[in-house]
């Protein structure tokens, strides 16, 4: 209710804010960023300066520091670096060559939006009421008390993308999060970050809708639902341009002495929550994620997006990318995939182990390790150290630093947050795992978790209490 | 080497074309009372284990296979899945796992068939078996699902070996499947207490001639009376159950009427350790299950399988997701166990000698004279991430390194 009375409250502001933003960021005002509903009200938690010294840092930029030295200061990354002399307010960790990493990000996740247990009542990620809903948000159906956003802090996983799910053509706005204990999901979202777009190529549109007699009902289907929906964001944009033109022209001081008195100020068009998303991604605001198997279909999809104009960031699970590495490369957008699934649906029929690393190979190739899993979020780590090895199977000689950025600088890019984090660079987010070991062995485990400087995973002192209000309770001894 | 011929002729190995093979200079995981013998060879011949040891002599027809000091292994087991049963799990017509009347029937009513054997569907040429193989799987067990419009009682299965060969599971390795708890209720009138009342009925139905009125109604039809009462006296029964009273109850019915317990699933396993030791009970777990996914499981954690290791419980390990397609996932939650406590050579058992020994194929899962002579060779620790295996031995024959899916790669990959 509070909510909706803050928004009839500023309809009087709305048409003086116009005037002043002016006519290019129309539509951004009523899209994504606008009067900004549900804002970040992120915080970053208290920290202490801290020195970790003398670990095998890998940047996540592809390059590596052996036995180097990493400050973290106000929550952010000072300085990597062979050495550093810090002074007494400094707390320093030795490493004692561990390895270091940036937090790690996943650009698929449905933790929160499926959280476990997987009750009915939990199932809020897919609104399979119509194959184009591009007004419903991810952010509204997370809950932040899902057991998963803890489990996948234990596997180094600082932030994540939670999309919708894969029912629909475009099944809504993503969000992304900060892996912190929140009541909120307000107070996880990521600040700056921006919205992405959930599409789907294939059989899961068509068998949800298809089976019910309704379209799509096949992959003729799921492209003109694609098509139809950004013609009809391109109509919805004209009509605001328009408008937005006419302002202009009212709104100057001159003109307006000499208008009529009786002339009545140009009304906006009715906002539709739907096309409002879609002029995002047609201006580039939203980043466009779009669940895509088949080699044919993630074709069509590319020149989908060269007719209306939009580019896409990430086709994800993308089994057959590696039939297709170098026009993915061509056009920029990265491949998200698993290590090894496969097979559990015809359009997964072939998917092989090397994907990762064909996609990975070719010249701006750019592989994402993801999970789609609220089990394989926790060892994100091991699936790009089976990746890699298949890789090096096949002669490529992909180093760890090389392969860490499919799981930091990759994700961060895709989903727009690169400035930010994903790399450990100075003024970066001080988002950091600290490992006992190589992290890409199947042994490892997370020693220490950083986000934006604080300590949030200590292995060796664990919380005594879980971290969701739901497993309270369920950590306590049984009496048999 | 006599007695070695001598268990030789107590197996009654059928294949006798496998060839003469020395493999030497090997760090031998036996999963056997040997542990663990570095720099040993092991001797194959006429598909069996004819020599492990420092001191084996090659015989004049023999190929050696120079180790070079990596692991060898025996092959491991798949888990408990649908390999050869269900090809692409979403196309119903390559998916043979499951006898549900109620998908095809109208109204069936309750029809219980502890008589379907699913190993009947089984295709030695599935798709899946060399993708499995290639990664050092050599057998799998074939389990029938409960799905929805069938029963608690899923039916019959077996142990299949993964080398492509079209033969009956052996009869030692028979197993009946029940599905009970929170996510079998469904099929039971909504009510997991309703899983006892409909086996009580069935299994009285097996009882002699008499026990029941003509006109009571029934569950079983004569084949089923009669393949149920064939699990009474002793028979395995996989029981898929994850909550600790839903565990404890399972072990209680199985006393109770004789049957052989495994727990397969055991999520909270670790809460009722002393009624699996009690019951001398297996359990055939997933280690990665650490979420509750559902409110059968809020005990999970990583420590299950140490915890039940710890206790003397004999570990198998298995997966909850795809565990056919994905089965080379297996060793890696075996290591992620290892991780999380688990001994590595509890692990290792977990993957080979345990699941043998439980699923009644004890002539495998160990590198012993005598044993059938499915091996691996890897390049490093099979339990690693990393590694991968390099060659793959069934029953003495040196298996093909291809699949469907190494032809893909090598068709699209980049230099």
């Amino acid at each position: 209710m509070k909510r909706t009375d803050e928004t009839a409250a500023m309809k009087p502001h709305r048409l003086k804010m116009q005037l002043c933003l002016g006519f290019g960021l129309l539509t951004t005002m009523l899209g994504a960023h606008a009067a900004e509903p549900f804002a970040s009200t992120y915080q970053a938690l208290p920290s202490t300066p801290t020195l970790i010294r003398d670990a095998t840092v890998l940047i996540g930029d592809g390059t590596r520091i052996d036995l180097g030295d990493v400050l973290l200061r106000e929550g952010r990354v000072v300085e990597v670096a062979a050495h550093i002399e810090v002074g007494a307010d400094v707390s320093v960790i030795d490493a004692k060559g561990r390895w270091v990493t940036p937090g790690i990000i996943d650009v698929h996740s449905h933790l929160g939006v499926f959280a476990q247990p997987g009750v009915t009542g939990h199932q809020d990620g897919n609104e399979m009421t119509a194959a184009v809903t591009p007004n419903v948000w991810a952010e509204h159906g997370v809950n932040p008390q899902d057991p998963g956003f803890e489990a996948a802090l234990a596997g180094g996983v600082t932030s994540m993308l939670v999309l919708p799910g894969s029912a629909n053509l475009i099944g809504g706005r993503g969000v992304i999060l900060k892996n912190v204990r929140a009541e909120t999901y307000q107070a996880m979202k990521f600040p700056g970050a921006p919205h992405a777009l959930k599409m789907a190529c294939g059989e899961n549109p068509k068998r949800v809708y298809g089976t019910k007699g309704q379209a799509p009902m096949t992959r003729m289907g799921n492209v003109a639902g694609y098509r139809q929906a950004f013609a009809d964001a391109q109509a919805y944009r004209r009509e605001w341009d328009k408008y937005a033109a006419e302002l202009k022209v009212f709104g100057k001081p001159v003109s307006r002495k000499n208008q009529d008195k009786k002339a009545e100020a140009p009304q906006p068009p009715k906002r539709d929550l739907k096309l409002d998303t879609l002029v995002g991604v047609l201006k580039g605001e939203i980043l466009v994620h779009n669940h895509c198997y088949r080699a044919d279909e993630m074709a069509t999809m590319i020149d989908v997006s060269k007719e209306f104009g939009f580019h896409i960031a990430a086709f994800h699970h993308a089994v057959e990318s590696y039939k297709i590495a170098d026009l993915l490369a061509e056009n920029h957008i990265c491949g998200a995939l698993w290590a090894d699934w496969w097979g559990f649906k015809m359009e997964a029929f072939d998917g092989i182990q090397e994907n990762i690393a064909i996609v990975d190979r070719v010249r701006d190739g750019c592989a994402i390790v993801h999970s789609d899993s609220a089990e394989g979020i926790q060892r994100l780590n091991q699936e790009a150290g089976k990746a890699m090895a298949r890789g090096n199977r096949m002669g490529y000689a992909i180093t760890p630093e090389r392969a860490l950025r499919w799981l930091t600088q990759n994700p961060a890019q895709a989903m727009g947050i690169a400035a930010q984090t994903g790399t450990l660079k100075s003024g970066k987010m001080a988002d950091v795992v600290i490992w006992n070991r190589d992290p890409f062995s199947v042994y490892a485990l997370a020693d220490q978790v950083f986000i934006d400087g604080a300590l949030v995973l200590d292995r060796s002192r664990p919380n005594p209490k879980p971290r969701s209000d739901f497993m309270l309770g369920a950590e306590m001894e049984v009496t048999p | 080497m006599k007695r070695a011929l001598l268990l030789l002729l107590a197996f009654a190995v059928g294949t006798t074309s496998a060839e003469t093979i020395l493999i030497r200079n090997a760090r031998v995981h036996t999963a056997d009372v040997a542990g663990t013998i570095e720099n040993a060879s092991v001797l194959i011949a006429d598909g069996v284990i004819r020599g492990v040891g420092r001191d084996i002599t090659a015989p004049v027809d023999a190929r050696i296979i120079d180790a070079a000091g990596r692991p060898l292994t025996p092959g491991l087991f798949a888990g408990l899945n649908q390999i050869g049963l269900d090809e692409v799990s979403l196309e119903i017509s390559t998916v043979d796992s499951a006898y549900v009347p109620g998908a095809t029937l109208p109204s069936p009513g309750i029809e219980m068939r502890p008589e379907f054997d699913v190993t009947l569907a089984f295709n030695p040429e599935s798709l899946l078996i060399p993708v499995a193989r290639v990664e050092g799987y050599t057998f799998t067990l074939l389990s029938p699902q409960a799905g929805a419009g069938g029963t608690l009682i899923a039916g019959q299965g077996g142990i299949a070996t993964l080398d492509g060969i079209y033969r009956s599971v052996p009869a030692s390795s028979r197993t009946l499947f029940i599905a009970m708890g929170g996510g079998t209720s469904v099929l039971t009138g909504n009510s997991r207490a309703a899983q006892f009342m409909l086996l009580d009925q069935a299994l009285r139905e097996t009882a002699p001639v008499g026990a029941l009125r003509d006109s009571d109604p029934r569950v079983l039809t004569a084949n089923g009376r009669e393949a149920l009462a064939g699990f009474v006296h002793g028979g395995r029964v996989v029981f898929s159950v994850d909550r600790a009273v839903d565990i404890r109850r399972a072990l209680d019915f199985a006393k109770r009427v004789g049957m052989k317990p495994v727990i397969a699933g055991a999520v909270e396993g670790w809460k009722v350790i002393d009624a699996l030791k009690a019951a001398d009970a297996a359990v055939a777990i997933d280690p990665l299950q650490n979420l509750p996914g559902s409110f059968d499981q809020l005990g999970a954690t990583l420590d299950n399988a140490a915890r039940l290791h710890a206790a003397g419980i004999t570990l198998v390990i298995t997966q909850s997701g795809d565990a056919s397609h994905n089965a080379r996932k297996n060793r890696q939650s075996a290591g992620n166990a290892v991780a999380h406590g688990l001994p590595w050579e509890a692990a290792l058992a977990a993957l080979t000698a345990n699941p043998a020994r439980v699923f009644g194929v004890n002539d495998r899962g160990r590198i012993a004279v005598g044993l059938r002579a499915d091996l691996v060779l890897w390049n490093a620790d099979p339990l690693e991430v990393s590694s991968y295996a390099e060659r793959v031995f069934i029953e003495g024959r040196e298996q093909s390194t291809r699949s469907r899916q190494t032809e893909l790669r090598d068709r699209y990959r980049l230099d």
